[in-house]
């Protein structure tokens, strides 16, 4: 059973099924039941949940008609995932979701409310259909709270987690326009390094460069560290490294602007200074990248 | 999976896709070798573009391939090696040693016909 | 998506779909591309140790949730093959690509954030290595 193979991090329930019936009644059928009433009275419960979401005053950033067709959606996989008693469509369905609503303006608070409302309106409509039989409709409870419980929580960590990728991204782009690669001749970079680096960024320079190589098909890097005062072991390796996978992908790489003090450093990681392409200033660096380039070099 | 090996002149041009097995790379080290005695090759390209890990196994074997190819008188050069992989392959500590590198086919073309031109 | 998956790895074929599969998690899981060519290279060396020393294991890779609510990745890689007589040994860096010596331990913790490693010679070995997202 497709059930039976889902594999559930969360240990709520202990045993990592979603749907989980009690003796009684035979479970097939009590959950065909459950799953037939929120079929039946889907176009009715789905108005009433849009309700209460207006009444909340929440997706207020969204019109009426695109609210209904998302709470039509929702609605839809939410039957689905207790159905299947699987919870991969709708983790899927809550990320496509959480990207077009992100955008949109719309916050944690207002999923995680709209989930949960629509967690109190069917089981609302359970207490209303079963009131008559107060067993049974403890058994089709059983049956329905631990479920909806763990969809809410899957829809709205799907919504967080996308939320802080976006975050990520945005945090990713900032930094980026702080630290330009430089185009300044046809196959030709200069990345200018000033300031405190820490093992993050350097990682992310390197990143960055090797891009900047992909993109620009440049054959010589200027990597200029003038503006670096001190480096530690870890950064220098991480120099080291941006060279060595510089050269993986075609390109030399030459370092100008190397303190004393720095290349003290690197000799103490090991770093045979003899092999590395340093020249002492960023002119004289560019002067000898359109050397190897084979451009003329002006005389000034 | 067979490695597609291209003849273009006095070049032999070895495309490797994805999910490249060891196998499928002990394979492309004596089909290129075959094909460049075959064939006389003075260069051999490896264009590693599609290749979405290069760890440990794959280095060496490359750098087998290119030792082997060497003893029959043909540079070999390895291109389209991607930003990621190359940041990978860095903090792993595979170096392909002095094994030539381009960014791709055309700069290897051009990298095997510069370093012909300076021979003759 | 699962949070955790399991690859039997026994051939050279099992070691491409331990790091696809490792990639895939990482890229649902909200790495950059560049973390999870990270995380598939790892991955790729010690599905492979699996695979020459001990013919048979397992991979188990697994979605984290830390303090704080950062997400991460768990790889397991898991044998019951020969062991590592000297761990330490094995740790020490000077593994060189060209010499085919050595099992990659000092690079795939390079790779990673976290790294660990209980060996038991006779019994087999398990390497532990986690990834998180910063």
């Amino acid at each position: 059973m497709a059930r039976e193979k889902q594999a559930l991090a969360s240990t709520a329930s202990g045993k990592g099924r979603l749907v989980d019936l009690p003796r009684g009644e035979p479970r097939a059928e009590l959950h065909r039941e459950l799953v037939g009433h929120l079929r039946q009275n889907r176009t009715q419960l789905r108005e009433e949940w849009v309700a209460r979401i207006g009444e909340a005053r929440l997706l207020q950033a969204m019109t009426q008609e695109e609210i209904f067709a998302e709470a039509t959606s929702v609605y839809d996989s939410y039957v689905a995932a207790l159905e299947t008693g699987t919870l991969d469509d709708l983790t899927a369905y809550a990320r496509n979701l959480s990207e077009r609503i992100i955008p949109r303006g719309v916050e944690t608070h207002e999923v995680v409310g709209i989930v949960l409302l629509l967690r109190d309106v069917l089981a609302r409509s359970l207490f209303a259909k079963y009131q008559a039989d107060f067993e049974k409709l403890n058994r089709i409870l059983d049956a329905y709270e631990p479920a909806a419980n763990r969809i809410a929580n899957t829809v709205a960590v799907g919504f967080v987690q996308e939320r802080e990728r976006v975050i990520r991204q945005q945090q990713e782009a900032i930094r980026e326009l702080s630290t330009p690669v430089l185009q300044v001749r046809e196959r030709l970079l200069i990345l200018p390094i000033i300031g405190v680096i820490d093992p993050m960024r350097a990682r992310q320079l390197t990143e960055q460069l090797l891009r900047g190589i992909r993109e620009n098909r440049a054959k010589v890097v200027v990597i200029d560290i003038t503006g670096v005062a001190a480096m530690d072991a870890t950064v220098a390796n991480h120099l080291v490294q941006t060279v060595e996978a510089s050269r993986l992908l075609g390109a030399t790489v030459i370092v100008t602007g190397l303190s004393p003090e720095i290349a003290q450093t690197l000799v103490t990681i090991g770093v045979d200074l003899g092999k590395m392409n340093t020249v002492g200033d960023l002119q004289g660096g560019i002067e000898q990248a359109e050397r190897l380039l084979g451009y003329k070099v002006e005389l000034g | 999976m067979q490695v597609p090996i291209l003849k273009q002149g006095h070049v032999l041009i070895a495309t490797i896709q994805a999910a490249l097995t060891d196998a499928d790379l002990l394979e492309l080290r004596s089909g290129l070798v075959q094909q460049v005695v075959r064939y006389r090759s003075s260069g051999v390209i490896v264009d590693v573009t599609a290749m979405d890990v290069m760890d440990s196994f794959a280095s060496r074997t490359l750098l087998e391939i290119s030792r082997m190819i060497r003893l029959r008188g043909a540079d070999t050069v390895i291109v389209g090696i991607q930003p990621e992989v190359a940041f990978a392959m860095v903090q792993l500590g595979v170096t392909l040693e002095d094994i030539p590198t381009a960014l791709d086919l055309e700069e290897g073309l051009a990298y095997l016909q510069q370093t012909s031109r300076s021979i003759n | 998506m699962a949070e955790e998956v399991q690859i039997l790895v026994t051939c050279d074929k099992d070691v491409v779909t331990a790091r696809q599969q490792g990639r895939t998690a990482a890229r649902a899981a909200g790495f950059s591309e560049s973390e999870a060519t990270l995380v598939a290279t790892a991955i790729s060396e010690l599905a492979r140790n699996i695979v020459s020393y001990a013919q048979r294991g397992t991979v188990t890779v697994a979605r984290l949730n830390g303090h704080r609510g950062t997400a991460g990745l768990k790889i397991v890689a898991s044998d019951a093959g020969p062991g590592i007589a000297d761990v330490v040994q094995a740790l020490r860096d000077g593994y060189s690509s060209s010499g085919g010596l050595g099992l990659g331990l000092p690079g795939v913790r390079r790779l990673m954030d976290e790294f660990d490693i209980a060996s038991v010679p006779g019994s087999g070995t398990t390497v532990t290595v986690t990834k998180w997202l910063k």
